[in-house]
């Protein structure tokens, strides 16, 4: 990593493992923000009846987490990933575009930031402090997003902040396809990719074709809400129904788009630690790129309880259900990589078999609700949540945190504290599944999710009263892992440079690595170019001090002007001032102009 | 000052609380698990068909899962793993094994979709179901019959609801009776079911719709056939005329001079339609879309200032605010309203 200090030099960096890390402690502080509305969430229904916050405060609360998870914390988690693994992966000294990566990066800073401003701006629209946050749910359905049923500048934040967020994904979706494509190493062939790389690429090609689609939707509803347009209003012949297929055209994809990184953070970390090569490589690839394609032929299985027709739902659970094959396979894939294997139960492993435990249970109550009759009495109940958090928490965060355990010593140069680490695994096992293993009875007795009460007489007080204890289990877990990362700045083992035994190229080179990455590019003849195979030797790693200068770009303000175009362009509607339109857009156009033509040396 | 207002409001709630608790059926009103009609039957009995092969497939991966780390786990001195690549055969296995177990689910499923696609017998009886921000408004065109909020259907009749909306997105769910149909303005969605158990069940809005999503409850009351002509022929009378000289007499001129006459229908005193008709209100068990019991300390709060009881209730605090004794006559003239 680039040793220059100061602000400055994180302000215009292009590097894109200093902007992988700026995605972590961006993602985990929004991580920890979303955490803290979803302790209150379960605080305030421990019991029937709750009082500890407003129905009002208790609709943004639920939103904001929703909405915080998925695109401020779960997806930028798996960036920071993208960013500082990829290009080690594939023996690349940077991605194809460094400025349009840390582009990337600050609009999803802005865009997150205009977001929970939403909490604290209140007073500026003559409302109180926590009175002006999104409050129509992570999904946003209209009719009820329109100016008419939601008035104030609550559904504006979101509308606006999710566009905002969506260019960052889009350009930073780009930006890994070109590099996973054409800046491998020689000798990386696309199946010798890491299958970590290989779940990159299909998510970023989910995300250049999934948020078009949201974004064509949050236009519809801007201009609906701005313009008086009425692509979703009843009354002028539309239907609101359009937003719905719209936002999940969008959204089933969005789903993959978050498990898929953590699948293949998941086939990277199972061979390490068991000592044998991916168990079928080339089905565990194809399976991926499989539920990709297939995830946009399933989104109306979040509108069976619409009314489409016995045909269209027939159809829609046909598709869903053939989902779970190519995800069955990966299991027994998985299952079988560790079968024979020598397996050292390092805390990235725990948690690697914990997402797949976990995403197991998602995945059977799946399937559950693939069946339009049964999904009639649990979509938009309890039953749900409880899936989606099966899915997404036991699936994608413990992928994730498997992740952190793997690649925190290559990214920081120390280890992680291993006690610690699996005193974390296991209360976050424990918790998450106190806290959600109850919502699917609770759901099944009859409570309908995105309620900030509910009456004794349901009968599912003492359920939430665990599932509540289940989550501030978690969050002490959250807690343990953060006294980690702390302990570990000063007191971490240091790393060298492959703690694990890795078979993939990043365990090649120093923790952290280089400015420049590899001192010298290497060669790759085999999957597994570290490894002893049948037919190869392990390679031998770069030299530690590069036998010629290596060329490294400088930085740029640039990116970071043209991006903060956008939240100031934001700000005009929200304010309803054109004078601010005109700044925003001459911030991002100077941005731009002065990008291009920028030299672009050391 | 506050605690008195706290301990106020806690009253309101303690008797609510015993009144739902004996006045539903059985402990668990609103579940899944216990179904009452043909509908419900239907899904419970697929629900359960899928379960047991879920936890079967879970049982099975689990263990291999679990045996596979005890069986496999780093010793000292275990032999370097044979590097596997995969196996064709095996792959090929469970590929189709997941394949073949989906089929089982899928074919009932169809079918069962088909079944309950919510297609009702022409002597059905008919009831229109309308979505408002927050409560239900319920016609039987059949019965020219207007309530809202408690659905009283008879035992072993075919029932057909035909679900809409009047603002945004809502969604009918009654899960006794079956599965839940979004309720969405400009549609018209069908749910048909048979009821086949006598009694009082719960009911709730299940597709968020704004501030007061989680307070637009509705009682369903399966009667016997009987019974429900009873209550029909009750709600198709007239309304009661308080008698001379009562204070519930004085209720009404309160009410026809005041604002409620804008929102709310009693049939020959006045014809609103935003808010739910009061015709027969007095014979309803509960108010504000099943949230309080009817009775007069909830109506007299309810009316003074409804939407600190329902947050974001439309039905706006009185101004200038309506004395104590004309809240009482009001409250007086809507409990004669059987």
């Amino acid at each position: 990593m680039s040793d220059a200090r100061g602000l400055a030099s994180w302000l215009t960096t292009t590097d894109h493992k200093r902007i992988g890390l700026l995605y972590f402690w961006t993602a985990l502080a929004f991580f920890l923000i979303g955490g803290i509305e979803a302790l209150f969430i379960r605080a305030q229904l421990a019991q029937p009846n709750g009082r500890l916050v407003s129905a009002e405060t208790y609709n943004q609360l639920f939103t904001m987490h929703g909405t915080t998870m998925i695109f401020l914390a779960l997806m930028p988690l798996g960036a920071s990933f993208f960013n500082y693994m990829v290009p080690l992966q594939i023996g690349a000294r940077d991605v194809a575009f460094p400025r349009l990566n840390a582009f990337s990066y600050w609009v999803f800073l802005f865009g997150g930031l205009f977001l929970n401003a939403s909490w604290f701006v209140g007073p500026l629209f003559h409302a109180g402090i926590l009175n002006v946050a999104p409050n129509g749910g992570w999904f946003g359905y209209a009719n009820l997003t329109e100016r008419q049923y939601s008035p104030g500048p609550n559904i504006d934040f979101w509308v606006l902040g999710l566009q905002i967020l969506g260019i960052s994904s889009l350009a930073a979706g780009f930006n890994f396809i070109v590099t996973i494509l054409n800046m491998r190493a020689p000798g990386m062939k696309m199946m010798r990719l890491p299958v970590f790389t290989w779940m990159t690429l299909v998510t970023q090609f989910l995300i250049i074709t999934a948020f078009p689609v949201i974004t064509v939707g949050l236009a519809f509803l801007i201009f609906d809400r701005f313009f008086g347009t009425h692509f979703y209003v009843r009354e002028a012949g539309a239907t609101p129904i359009l937003w719905q297929h719209l936002f999940w055209l969008f959204g089933h994809p969005e789903v993959y788009i978050l498990i898929l990184p953590a699948m293949g953070v998941v086939s990277d970390v199972l061979p390490t630690f068991s000592r044998k090569p991916l168990f079928g490589y080339p089905v565990v690839v194809y399976s991926g790129v499989l539920i990709g394609l297939m995830s946009w032929g399933v989104w109306s299985h979040h509108m069976f309880a619409v009314g489409l027709g016995p045909i269209a739902d027939s159809v829609f659970a046909a598709t869903t259900m053939l989902i779970a094959v190519p995800t069955g396979v990966k299991i027994f894939n998985w299952i079988a990589t560790l079968w024979g294997g020598d397996i050292r139960g390092t805390t990235a492993l725990h948690f690697a078999v914990g997402f797949i435990a976990m995403f197991i249970i998602g995945g059977l109550s799946g399937v559950t609700h693939a069946s339009p009759p049964t999904d009639l009495q649990q979509t938009d109940s309890y039953y749900v949540v409880a899936h989606i958090h099966y899915v997404f928490f036991g699936g994608t965060i413990f992928g994730l945190f498997a992740g952190i355990y793997y690649w925190w010593p290559k990214m920081t140069g120390r280890l992680l504290d291993e006690t610690l680490g699996k005193t974390h695994f296991w209360l976050q096992f424990i918790g998450m599944n106190l806290a959600f293993f109850p919502m699917h009875l609770i759901g099944l007795l009859g409570m309908p999710r995105r309620v900030y009460t509910y009456a004794p007489e349901l009968g599912v007080g003492s359920l939430n009263l665990v599932s509540t204890l289940g989550a501030f289990l978690i969050a002490l877990s959250i807690l343990i892992f953060l006294v980690n990362l702390w302990r570990t700045r000063t007191r971490g083992r240091p790393a060298p440079n492959d703690p694990w035994g890795g078979a993939t190229l990043e365990w090649s080179i120093p923790s952290p690595p280089p400015v420049y990455n590899f001192s010298v590019i290497p060669t790759i003849t085999s999957r597994l170019p570290r490894w002893t195979t049948e037919r190869h030797g392990p390679m031998r790693d770069p030299p530690a001090t590069p036998p010629e200068p290596i060329h490294v770009p400088g930085g740029s303000w640039w990116p970071l002007i043209a991006a903060f175009g956008l939240p100031v362009l934001a700000l005009a509607p929200l304010t309803h001032t054109l004078w601010v339109a005109f700044a925003g857009a001459a911030l991002l156009l100077l941005g731009v102009y002065r990008w291009a033509f920028e030299p672009f040396e050391v | 000052m506050r605690i008195f207002v706290a301990v106020g409001r806690l009253r309101l709630w303690l008797p609510t609380a015993a009144l739902v608790m004996s006045g539903c059926g059985g402990p668990f009103p609103q579940s899944t698990l216990l179904p009452r009609s043909d509908f419900a039957r239907a899904t419970d009995v697929l629900f359960t068909d899928i379960f047991w092969w879920a936890a079967g497939v879970f049982l099975v991966v689990e263990t291999l899962l679990v045996v596979t780390l005890i069986r496999f786990r780093h010793r000292e001195g275990r032999a370097a793993p044979k590097p596997t690549h995969g196996h064709t055969l095996l792959e090929i296995a469970w590929t189709l094994a997941p394949a073949a177990i989906l089929v089982f689910v899928a074919v009932p499923t169809v079918r069962t979709i088909f079944a309950t696609s919510g297609e009702a017998p022409a002597d059905a009886l008919k009831v229109d179901v309308i979505g408002h921000q927050w409560w239900w408004e319920l016609r039987y065109p059949d019965l020219a019959l207007v309530t809202a909020n408690e659905l009283h259907v008879p035992l072993g009749r075919a029932v057909q609801l035909s679900i809409t909306s009047a603002d945004v997105i809502h969604a009918f769910w009654a899960p006794p009776l079956g599965g839940k149909r979004d309720a969405i303005p400009g549609h018209v969605n069908q749910i048909a079911f048979r009821a086949d158990r006598v009694g009082d069940y719960g009911g709730q809005c299940a597709e968020f719709c704004g501030a007061s999503h989680a307070n637009m409850r509705l009682r369903v009351v399966v009667d016997s056939d009987s019974g429900f002509g009873r209550w029909a022929t009750e709600q198709l009378e007239g309304p009661a005329a308080p008698a001379p000289g009562t204070i519930a007499e004085r209720g009404k001129a309160v009410y026809a001079r005041s604002a409620c006459i804008g929102c709310h229908t009693i049939q020959g005193v006045s014809p609103g339609v935003i808010g739910p008709n009061l015709t027969h209100v007095g014979s309803r068990t509960t108010i504000a879309s099943g949230l309080f019991p009817n009775d007069s300390a909830h109506l007299a709060s309810w009316i003074a200032d409804a939407p600190a009881l329902k947050p974001g209730a439309l039905m706006m605090r009185m101004k200038p605010p309506l004395s104590d004794a004309d809240i009482a006559a009001i409250v007086a003239y809507l409990e004669s309203l059987k």
